[in-house]
């Protein structure tokens, strides 16, 4: 086994079971916790896809802002750990859990006819992936999306500010 | 790793993130079962980037992070709003505009 398979296969393991203790877990804290785990080892997987810079970005930005966002938000509701660990009786429960595998079965059902048809990795070059390759992309062939996802994010930033401001009072 | 098994880990991200949307009843936890779905779909469009040796995927994966962040930006200031309405995480409580 090369040390690309056996990092991919670590961080797979990581990533689903910290994803399992997201759901499981009934205080949001130690959930959030478990989600920066989750994107780290998406972060690992990303390298060992040739994503060097999408490794970066998901680090900095998720586990960075969204990340710490979150915990912001968690510490100011301060919200109670919840008794019960899902929202609804027994049986509600088992009928969504016989739904999510039956969406898993017809997922892996398409995922399975890639196993026939091929599914290999293209052999590519040392830039793949690099900061460089990704961003002459960025700056040419999608330079109107990317423009857009700042004006995106710009109205986004504005729209939390006015919607999570306190009102004034005598502020209408 | 071959290309099916990051679509199958990709795919059982995804429905662990289902599963949490469906059954969790806090505010925060849903959201960040939301936030486990973008992931598994940024796994498979880098894995179908390697794939096909472009890296138009990763592109992709790049725009799906900046609507993730701007949609927990949003999403959140909805929660601390409503947190201050009716003080409470919990979404069986939040039953205001329920027909």
């Amino acid at each position: 086994m090369s040390l690309d398979t056996i990092l991919a296969s670590g961080a797979s393991i990581a990533a689903i079971f910290s994803a399992l203790m997201v759901v499981w877990q009934r205080s949001a804290v130690i959930s959030a916790l478990f989600l920066v785990l989750n994107l780290g080892s998406v972060a690992i997987l990303f390298l060992t896809l040739g994503g060097e810079f999408l490794a970066a970005v998901q680090v900095l930005v998720y586990a960075g802002a969204i990340m710490v966002l979150f915990l912001f938000v968690i510490m100011l509701l301060n919200p109670a750990p919840l008794k019960e660990r899902f929202a609804s009786g027994p049986v509600v429960t088992g009928l969504t859990f016989a739904l999510g595998v039956l969406f898993f079965a017809s997922l892996m059902r398409g995922v399975m006819s890639l196993a026939g048809a091929g599914g290999t990795m293209a052999s590519v070059g040392e830039s793949y992936g690099s900061t460089r390759s990704v961003g002459e992309l960025l700056f040419t062939a999608y330079l109107y999306p990317f423009e857009l996802a700042g004006v995106l994010l710009l109205v986004a930033m504005v729209g939390a500010v006015v919607l999570a401001r306190r009102q004034a009072p005598g502020e209408d | 790793m071959p290309l099916v098994s990051y679509i199958s880990l990709s795919a059982v991200l995804f429905v662990i993130g289902v599963m949490g949307v469906l059954l969790k009843r806090n505010v925060l936890t849903i959201f960040m079962s939301i936030e486990l779905m973008l992931n598994a779909v940024n796994v498979a469009l880098a894995a179908f980037a390697r794939h096909h040796g472009g890296l138009d995927g990763q592109i992709f994966v790049f725009f799906v992070m900046a609507v993730a962040a701007a949609e927990a930006a949003v999403g959140l200031a909805i929660f601390i709003a409503i947190f201050r309405l009716k003080q409470t995480t919990d979404v069986t409580e939040i039953n205001l505009m329920r027909w």
